[in-house]
This record gives C-alpha cells, structure tokens and sequence, in this order.
C-alpha cells in the first residue's frame, strides 16, 4: 500500500518532468544549430495585448522559447512543491527565506571570478554554484549561531539574511561598476526573469528537479520520520544530522535554481505555499506531497503563460500569485481543513444540539405537567406547550426561541397551535423526543457511573448510545433510570404512534 | 554494583554528571535497572529524571560517567531497546495516521530507502491493538485525545519489540482507561521477561504498578526493591519536608506493606 503510493507520486513527478524535458529536446533533433537564437527572450517582441496568433502559439507550444521557459518553470514549481513539504513540516520555512538572501553575495563573487579568469561573467552554472556556496554558508551561519550562542532562532534568521544580502547588494553596485560593463544582467536574480531563460538553463533546472524528486522518494519515510520525530530518529541511530543536511542541501537547490525564474525574494514563496495550501486538503503526507508538487507546476505554469501572453507582467510575480490564489482557495474550500468544512460541521453540530435541546425541552414540559411525573406514557405528549412557559423554563431568549421553532417546524417534528402561541409534538415529534430525551437520559447516568471511561465513548456523532455502548451496560442503565426521582426512564419502544394529519406549519 | 552486573544488566549508570551550560542537573548518578522488572524513577519536579534517560540515550551530552545497555555502550545496544518520549515532545499535527507512527519503530529494521510493506502495517496494526486501539488505526493522528496518542507512543515501542523499554512520563495526565491499558501493557512485558524503566511521577501508584524504584533528586537517593525502598524516610530525603506530599507517600508506603505481606 505504502511502497505502491511511494511508487505513484515518484512516478507521477517523472512522468510530468520527463514529459516537460521531452519538449526541450524535441527543437534540438529538429534544429541543431539553435545556440546563437535559444537566448533571445519572448519580450523582445513586447506588445500590449496579446494577438489571437499569439494566445495560440503560446497555448500550443509552438514557441519554442516558450516551450523552454515553460518547461523549466513548471519543473522548478514541481520540484519546489516537493520539497517545500518537508521543509514546511520540518518547521524550518523562515530558514529558505534566509539562505535565498544569501546566495546574493555568491552570485557577485563568482562573477568577479569569470570576469578575473576571462571566462564569461554571465556563465550560469558558474554564477549559481556561486549562489549555492554561499547560500550553504548562510545556512550553516544560522546553525551555529543557534547552536553556538544565546541568540534566539529568529534573531539568528535575521542578522544572517540582511548581513549577508547587504554584502550581496554592496558587490552587485562594484560589480555593475566594472569597465565591462557584462554585469547588466545580474539583477534579474533578485526579482527573476523567467523569460531570459536559454534551453541550457531548462534543462539544468530539469536536471536538478528530477534528482530533487527521487531523493525525495527514496528518503520519503526517512524524511518522514525526522520531521515527525527527529529524537526518536536520533535514538534508533538515523543520523538526523545528515538527513537535516539532506533536506536542507535539497532546499539550497531549489533556491540556486528558482533563482533565475521568480528571483532570490520570492524563491521562499515557492517552497512554502504550495506545501502550505496541499495541507488543507489532506491528512496523509504521500497525498499532500502529490498535491503540493501539482499546485507548485500549476503555478509555474500559469506564471510562464501570464508573462508569455502579457510580457510586461513579471513570471516571478504572477508563479507566486498563481501559489496565493491556490492557497487561499485550499484555506477556503479544503477538504480536511478548510475553512468551509469546518465552518459546516460546526453548522451540524449547532443545528443537532438546538434540535435536541428543542425536542427535551417539550418532553420535559409535558411530564412535568402529567401526574404522577412521566408514568402515563400514552397520552403524555399530547400535551400543548405555551411558548411562553418553554421560553421562560428553558431561559432562552425571544430570538433562541424562534430559532429552535424554526428548526421543528421545518423538520415537522412540531406544529402551532390554532391561537398560535402553543406548540404540541407531531407523530413524528413524539417518536423523536422520546428518542432523544431518553438517550441523552442514558448518557447522562453513563457518565455518572462511569466516569473513569466514559470520556472517550462521547462522540458527537453518537447519537444512539446502543451504537457506541455495549447492550448490557444499556439495560443497567435503564434500570438506573427506572429507580430514580424526576428524570425518569424513557420507555424505549413507545406505542405505535396515532397518525395525526399534517397541518401547514410556519411562524 | 560489581564488574558482572555491569555486563548482564539491562540499563547500568555509573557516576553520570549532566550539567546544562553550568546548571548541574544530574549528579554522580549510579543507577541499575534488574532484568525482567518494572523500574520506576521517581523525584520531585526538575530532579533530572527525564534528563537521567535522556543522557542515557545519548540524547543529551554528559558531563562524565558511563552508561551501559547489556554490558554494552548504547550505539551498540540500539535494537534491544525502545524509547517512548513525552507526549508533547512532538507536534501531533501532522499528516500521518497513528499506524503510520507506530510503523516508525519498525524503520530501522526495515533500513535505509525501503518503504513500508504490508507485513509490516500488520505487525504496526497489531501493537495497536495490544494497547487499544485497533479501531483508531487510520485516524489522523491529531483526531486522537491525549491519552490515545500516548498509546500510539507506546505501540510504537512495542512495535519495536525490544528487551529494555524506557519511558518518560507514560502516565502524565492520561484518562483511566489510557491508565489502565498502559498498566496491563507493562504487566505483558514483565510476563514475557523485558524490563521497562519508567519516569513517573505520581508517588501513591508506585507500589502498585512497579517492582523497583529509584529516587533521584539530582543524585539518586535510593534504589532497590518497593517493599525496602519506598519508605516515608527516603522519601524524605528525597522530596524534604514537604508535608501533605509526605502524607501521601506515607499511605502509599503503608499500602505497599500491606500489599507485600499479602503477597508473601
């Protein structure tokens, strides 16, 4: 069960990237010799509206920069997605925020090194391993500072972000200054431009995507296990410092490789939200890992294509905005955790009680009006009750009252008297306040007399105490019942009820 | 407390010093925990108890002294023993089910890289039930009360099937039934030769649930079996002079006397 789930989101995350690397190659068997042209951006052609040609090259593909773009921004959201879960359980979300600033300063510095060794400046493996040593630096700044000192986590999270991107801003400025004036682009790792992406930096970031998803799915129990409970994973001997490194090499990553797309102050919103809005919808880790990989390639996607058809809209942008909009869906309409369901099950349970309280209440009226209290069970709900005196014995309010009418009335277990200021029991009313009152009579003494276990038996949606409580512990409880003063027993299988005819209802 | 004990016994401690930054937590603690007994350490509230297992599992660094699981250092010893942490260690909110966290105690056999398989959701099933909870194996492990999921603690260390079981606090602010299911559980293993040392903290049910214990505050006071050791004196020099606490053990102790000659 647990391996073939394994095996599917594994399978599903290969699928989809290998899908999208297959659109990279498919241009370079048809034209060899696209190096020169693959760099030209898809702004370069910038108009303000989208023609009806270019909504359909856009949505078929055709493009092949497009088509490059496309396929390394949706990898990157997958690959953010997934990794983005661990990261998020892990309870280390602020720590990407922090090493995302800190590649800043790596980007500057493995710059001045191409300039210095007369290779290309803007070479981007070169400026990305750059980016990732010290953004692993940043890192490791933060561990020990945590480890090391009395300085608090967020304290530590802070000092290291802004020291190391005011260092990273201060050699952009020497950097741009530079007599070969090859630094222009360096900026778009702050704020990202997906659009300058060539056909070598997809299929980098292809490349590193795939092998973030299956390190991901080969150390998915593992990572599991150290999210959940890093000291018990450390007492069986997993060596929590090496999967944390693991997980944390894994986010480094990603940040180097989002860097490009949706730049080093949005990568964070990459990792996080995607993760954050699968949470809502699932309570099993395989699901919401699938679901954040799915949202993070969405969002990709629909930056990619935003940017694509508008070219003045940034792709960073529009990916984290696509995240946000799914995020807030997912807060909203979530299936396990959203707040629609949740907003409907508290609902439920209002509407149950209020139906209850109502129905008790009549009950309880009409045996205190019978003689001796509720031995004449035939014809004891047959008794009017004034609105009055069940507002004024139960001390509800005007509005209360009208609410819980409401709730009889629509469910015809009551019906108005002809001077309209007393209610008697349907047929159907009497069978359910019989039900209800002497259900809540028996749970009542369960929990008297069994105080130590009862707790756990209580559910909310255990009406029927038969259901939950074994048979024999029900006819002691009865008999408990029987023997006592005022609440007294409720006959469970009262007589057939008289068919009254049902008269229009309404307040 | 000479070279051969040392080698057979379960849980060995010799002369362990912790001492957080330069608080000192633990003292010159020596403690032995007898095969096939159920051990309880008992002390007042920061006398280093759970710092005391804790340190022993290499958890926290020590100071000095040294620890021995059957004759061995604990890397060495892992398999044979099971840990059940405090309850509020973790977040219980978390996207797995409580089968799922009981299958965590069998992850080290199952080694680096191998998913799960069926054998082993049955086995995880199977704790659960020895603890209660066979109807609650695919809730979501938020949707348990305090009591059950420190049941689900507990089956995962069963699920390990160790020799030695050390827990910490098993029945800080459970239910009856949690209680009760916990009681037998400990019981089961006594029957079937493992030794359990745990953290507890409530004196009156000492002598009913365990065989051994040891008193500790910061050092350890006394150890040894109930009926010797459970008495108002130690207790007093364990806990001082504090006077309703006294009252409760004193009865505890009278209990256990009771309870002792019944069994004689």
């Amino acid at each position: 069960m647990n391996r073939a789930r394994a095996l599917s989101i594994l399978g599903i995350v290969v699928v989809l990237l290998g899908g999208l690397s297959w659109l990279v190659r498919a241009r370079d068997s048809h034209v060899g010799h696209s190096h020169g042209t693959s760099g030209k951006s898809i702004t370069d052609t910038a108009i303000e509206w989208p023609s009806r040609d270019r909504i359909w090259r856009t949505i078929a593909l055709t493009d092949y920069n497009t088509r490059v773009v496309f396929a390394g921004v949706t990898a990157l959201g997958a690959a953010s997605g997934l990794v983005g879960t661990f990261l998020l359980l892990r309870k280390r979300s602020l720590l990407s925020d922090t090493v995302s600033h800190c590649t800043l300063p790596g980007i500057g510095i493995a710059f001045l090194i191409g300039e210095a060794a007369h290779l290309s400046g803007r070479s981007l493996p070169l400026l990305l391993a750059g980016a990732a040593v010290t953004g692993v630096l940043g890192m490791l700044a933060v561990v020990t500072i945590r480890a090391r000192s009395h300085v608090k986590d967020d304290a530590a999270l802070a000092i290291v972000l802004s020291v190391f991107f005011g260092l990273g801003i201060a050699l952009m400025v020497v950097v741009q200054q530079l007599p070969t004036g090859n630094a222009a682009g360096l900026s778009h790792f702050i704020y990202g431009k997906a659009a300058a992406m060539t056909s070598s930096d997809a299929k980098l970031i292809l490349i590193a995507s795939i092998g973030a998803a299956l390190l991901c799915a080969a150390l998915f129990k593992e990572f599991k296990l150290l999210c959940f409970d890093a000291t018990f994973a450390r007492t069986q001997g997993w060596p929590t410092v090496l999967l944390d490194l693991a997980l944390m090499g894994l986010v480094v990553a990603v940040t180097v490789i989002g860097l490009q797309a949706v730049g080093l102050l949005l990568v964070v919103a990459m990792l996080i939200v995607p993760a954050a809005a699968a949470r809502f919808w699932s309570h099993r880790l395989g699901v919401t890992v699938l679901l954040a990989t799915v949202i993070g390639a969405v969002s990709g996607f629909v930056g990619v294509a935003a940017s694509a058809l508008f070219p003045k809209l940034p792709a960073g942008a529009v990916i984290v905005l696509a995240a946000v909009v799914c995020f807030a869906a997912s807060l909203v309409f979530g299936a396990e955790r959203g707040l629609c369901k949740r907003w409907l099950e508290q609902r439920r349970v209002q509407h149950r009680v209020a139906r209850q309280h109502l129905l008790r209440a009549i009950y309880e009226w009409c045996e205190t009006c019978s003689q001796p209290p509720g031995r004449d069970a035939v014809n004891l709900l047959d008794c009017p009750v004034s609105l009055d005196d069940l507002r004024r014995a139960n001390d509800w309010s005007e509005k209360r009252l009208r609410q819980l009418l409401r709730i009889g009335f629509a469910e015809r277990l009551i019906m108005l008297n002809d001077n309209r200021d007393a209610v008697h029991l349907t047929a159907e009313g009497k069978l359910e306040a019989r039900r209800v009152t002497r259900n809540h009579r028996l749970w009542e003494t369960y929990l008297l007399q069994y105080a130590d276990v009862a707790p756990q038996h209580i559910h909310h949606n255990a009406d029927e105490i038969e259901h939950v409580i074994e048979p024999n512990i029900v006819n002691k409880l009865e008999e408990l019942l029987a023997g006592r003063e005022g609440a007294a027993l409720v006959p469970a299988d009262p007589e057939k009820p008289r068919v009254v005819p049902l008269r229009g209802a309404g307040l | 407390m000479n070279a051969t004990s040392l080698e057979t016994l379960p849980l060995a401690v010799r002369d362990l010093n912790v001492a957080y930054q330069s608080k000192v937590v633990v003292w010159d603690a020596d403690f032995d925990a007898p095969a096939g007994k159920l051990v309880a350490i008992v002390g007042p509230n920061g006398a280093g108890k759970s710092t005391l297992l804790k340190a022993s599992l290499d958890l926290i660094p020590a100071a000095s002294g040294s620890v021995r699981f059957f004759g061995l250092p604990y890397r060495k010893a892992r398999h044979r023993v099971a840990y059940v942490p405090q309850r509020e260690s973790v977040d219980w909110d978390f996207p797995v089910s409580a089968v799922e966290v009981v299958a965590m105690g069998l992850y080290r056999r199952l080694g680096w890289c191998m998913p799960v398989r069926h054998k082993h959701r049955e086995m995880a099933r199977a704790a659960l039930v020895k603890v209660g909870l066979g109807d609650f194996a695919t809730r979501q492990i938020s949707q348990l009360s305090g009591g059950q999921q420190q049941r689900v603690f507990l089956a995962r260390a069963l699920a390990q099937d160790a020799d030695l079981y050390l827990m910490d606090e098993p029945f800080a602010s459970v239910d009856a039934a949690t209680e009760r299911a916990i009681v037998e559980v400990l019981r089961e293993l006594r029957a079937r030769g493992k030794t359990v040392v745990c953290v507890h903290h409530d004196l009156p049910t000492v002598p009913e649930y365990f065989d051994h214990v040891a008193l500790l505050n910061m050092r350890v006071v006394a150890q040894g079996p109930v009926a010797e050791i459970f008495t108002t004196e130690n207790l007093r020099k364990t806990y001082g002079a504090r006077l309703t606490l006294l009252e409760e053990a004193a009865q505890a102790v009278e209990r256990a006397r009771v309870a002792a000659q019944h069994r004689s």
